[in-house]
């Protein structure tokens, strides 16, 4: 079996360069790839166009990196939380792309699918339908989108095998396995990293086919955005 | 005039047993409150979750384990998790029955606006455009004007849409309202203590009301 270990996350990133595209996985802070998007910071990167559901906070996840400066273009469905990102936008430093949640997944999907392009009716009769090209199906007007082109994909998976195999937890899912199948190259950080032979094979989220560095992450925070609960008596 | 869980619970009656459902930010997520006993929904976050359960009780929150609002909730028994192209996959292809989302602005000919006002920081439209350029059933909760007093029910919408005749019915504080496919606002119910007069001064679309328009039972 191929072995695609790396020591940690500098040696991961250790060739992405300034300019480059990178698909960064994780929904809010959930899922999110902690000690990659730290090696980033730390190599200072920079004119990135990060693919992302969202910009993480001012002080966690991708916001550490716009702290930074080193991102050029956010491509995103819902960046809300983060005031470093409100100000850059405003100032004209950051450029921002915003782009229908569905439509982002897909874009991913279809890349990890060898698919061009997709069809989807989101965004038909908006803004997001401007410059697009549109077609009719069955009656219905549908956008083409095309499949995302990223010379680097970046996730994060609960357990994974040395041949990058990769199971997700919970929501952490997310856009992770979407976006580790649409990289050139996808790094995978892990909670848990495994031999092979340890994961049953029909468990795997994520063939290995589609990672080619994995590595054990370490000393994850696992930020909650909104932390809501329930006390017992209310029951 | 109804508050926003009066708006919830009689949103909640048009629920069905076996729906799948998927609730917006804001009044639908109160919905959840008031599904009556015996009808079984299951909820889609659209984050990739079907089944979703209460928050967790105080110190079993999960990290891993949130709602599409980012807040700590958990599972239910047969509850699935799957990824986000997955999850709008199948609202692309309606398997949800239902979704109830909140507006800024709705059009006679069921346009909505609801993710972006001109001049202030837009926060994104996350998955509010596939959801209503896909869903077979939505269910806009809102309230009927704006903070300034204006109709958020309009002939055409000012604001940036974010699909185009999609919404079928209204929810408002004043009373429910169907979008007719020939375009207007046909009133099925009026709040308690709501004429339709008060309705029709409130409503700037055209608006269709008989003069015996009953009025609800919220509960």
């Amino acid at each position: 079996m191929i072995n695609k270990v790396v020591a940690n996350a500098d040696e991961a990133i250790a060739d992405i360069t300034d300019g480059q595209t990178l698909m960064l996985g994780g929904f809010g802070l959930c899922g999110i790839p902690e000690n990659c998007i730290s090696a980033l910071v730390k190599k200072g990167v920079k004119d990135l166009t990060c693919i992302s559901n969202n910009a993480g906070v001012d002080d966690f996840g991708i916001g550490l990196m716009l702290k930074q400066r080193q991102v050029k273009k956010m491509i995103s469905s819902y960046v809300g939380e983060n005031a470093e990102f409100e100000r850059q936008l405003l100032s004209g430093e950051l450029e921002v792309e915003l782009i229908p949640q569905g439509t982002l997944a897909t874009r991913c999907l279809a890349a990890g699918y060898g698919m061009p392009a997709i069809f989807t009716p989101a965004g038909v009769g908006t803004e997001v339908a401007e410059g697009k090209e549109t077609r009719n199906f069955n009656g219905k007007d549908y956008l083409m989108e095309y499949a995302f082109d990223a010379d680097f994909a970046i996730v994060k998976a609960w357990k994974g095998d040395t041949a990058g195999n990769l199971i997700f937890r919970s929501t952490s899912r997310n856009f992770n396995p979407v976006m580790a199948m649409a990289g050139k190259i996808t790094i995978a950080e892990v909670e848990e990293l495994v031999e092979v032979g340890q994961l049953d094979p029909d468990h795997i989220h994520t063939p290995g086919v589609y990672v080619h560095r994995i590595f054990q992450g370490k000393d994850y925070e696992k930020r909650i955005e909104q932390r809501t609960v329930r006390s017992k008596e209310q029951g | 005039m109804l508050d926003k869980n009066g708006i919830a619970k009689r949103i909640a009656k048009e629920i069905k047993d076996g729906y799948y459902v998927n609730l917006g930010i804001g009044i639908p997520t109160l919905v959840a409150n008031y599904i009556p006993e015996g009808v079984n929904v299951v909820l889609q976050s659209e984050n990739g979750l079907l089944g979703m359960g209460p928050f967790p009780f105080e110190g079993e929150e999960d990290p891993d384990l949130i709602n599409a609002g980012k807040q700590t909730i958990t599972t239910l028994p047969g509850s699935s998790i799957f990824d986000s192209a997955m999850s709008f996959g199948m609202i692309r292809a309606q398997k949800i029955d239902l979704t109830i989302l909140g507006a800024m602005e709705v059009s006679e000919n069921g346009d909505i606006a609801n993710w972006k006002i001109p001049g202030k920081m837009v926060k994104g439209m996350g998955g509010a455009m596939d959801l209503v350029a896909s869903a077979k059933n939505i269910i806009v909760a809102m309230q009927h004007v704006n903070k300034a007093g204006e109709s958020k029910l309009l002939p055409s919408c000012t604001l940036p849409l974010t699909g185009v005749n999609c919404i079928k019915k209204i929810v408002t504080e004043l009373g429910v309202f169907d979008v007719l496919p020939e375009g207007g606002f046909k009133l099925l119910e009026r709040a308690p203590g709501v004429s339709v007069d008060e309705i029709r001064k409130a409503t700037a679309g055209k608006l269709y009301a008989d003069d015996d328009v009953p009025e609800m039972v919220v509960g």
